[in-house]
């Protein structure tokens, strides 16, 4: 297998791809869950129930994470659009994203843990 | 049509319809990034799946800001996501298996929408909704 040698552009533009149809995908379960709530409380408790399990716990945290990403690559993909000359430092910019990316990651995925793992000790 | 420039970023399109989706896939996004991670945020990290049930749900709908929130967020990320599964579509199919793979991407996209929102709009809670506690 090759690997590719893109650099840090390559692998934003992949990870983008990869976070957007991975967060698209579950909006689409997203939708059909929460319309349950139109069955009755019953249907919509027993499915709330299923995203309590610890395995949904922890996958929400890779949810979080890939919608995190896919913000903030966002956000640098629109500021190279409206500023090209960004471009130059465009190394820089991307491990600036990745800095606020783990600075608002780490916490939030410490609290989420907490969630997943004892959330229901209450 | 697209224009080039000096500096290596993706071209973008000028012209038609690829033009509004460039746009509104930006627009979307940015609009996307307070309404999403707010989303989260009040949903996974200040509340968690072990709080929220049928009557945390029928208390935040009594409150017709949530509807909106909900509907605008619905709207943008499905059209935002649908769009970018096309782009992707666009690269790496062709043909008939490409004009049939859009062609269920509208249908799917549409029918998510009207179910999503006639939830959010319909969304009328039933009394004593216990639940399980």
């Amino acid at each position: 297998m090759r690997l590719y040698k893109g650099g840090v552009g390559q692998a934003s533009w992949a990870l983008h791809r990869l976070t957007g149809i991975g967060v698209l995908f579950f909006l689409f379960t997203h939708i059909a869950d929460t319309a349950l709530i139109m069955v009755g409380p019953e249907w919509y408790n027993k499915i709330i129930a299923i995203y309590q399990m610890p395995l949904f716990g922890i996958s929400e945290i890779f949810l979080f994470a890939a919608v995190l990403f896919h913000s903030l690559n966002g956000l640098r993909i629109v500021i190279i659009d409206f500023w090209p000359e960004a471009t130059v430092h465009h190394k820089l910019l991307f491990k600036g994203m990745m800095g606020i990316f783990l600075a608002v990651f780490i916490p939030v995925a410490w609290i989420m843990l907490g969630h997943a793992l004892h959330g229901g000790a209450h | 049509m697209t224009t080039a420039n000096n500096y290596g970023s993706r071209q973008r399109p000028t012209q038609g319809i690829e033009r509004y989706a460039w746009v509104f896939m930006r627009l979307s996004g940015l609009a996307l990034l307070i309404l999403a991670l707010g989303h989260l945020f009040i949903m996974h990290v200040f509340n968690s799946v072990h709080n929220i049930d049928y009557n945390f749900v029928a208390a935040r709908y009594e409150r017709l800001f949530w509807r909106v929130y909900d509907m605008a967020m619905l709207w943008l990320a499905l059209i935002h996501g649908m769009n970018g599964l096309r782009t992707i579509v666009d690269d790496y199919t062709r043909g008939a298996v490409r004009v049939w793979t859009v062609r269920s991407l509208y249908i799917g996209g549409i029918f998510l929408l009207a179910v999503g929102s006639w939830v959010i709009i319909c969304f009328k809670p039933v009394a004593a909704a216990g639940g399980m506690h």
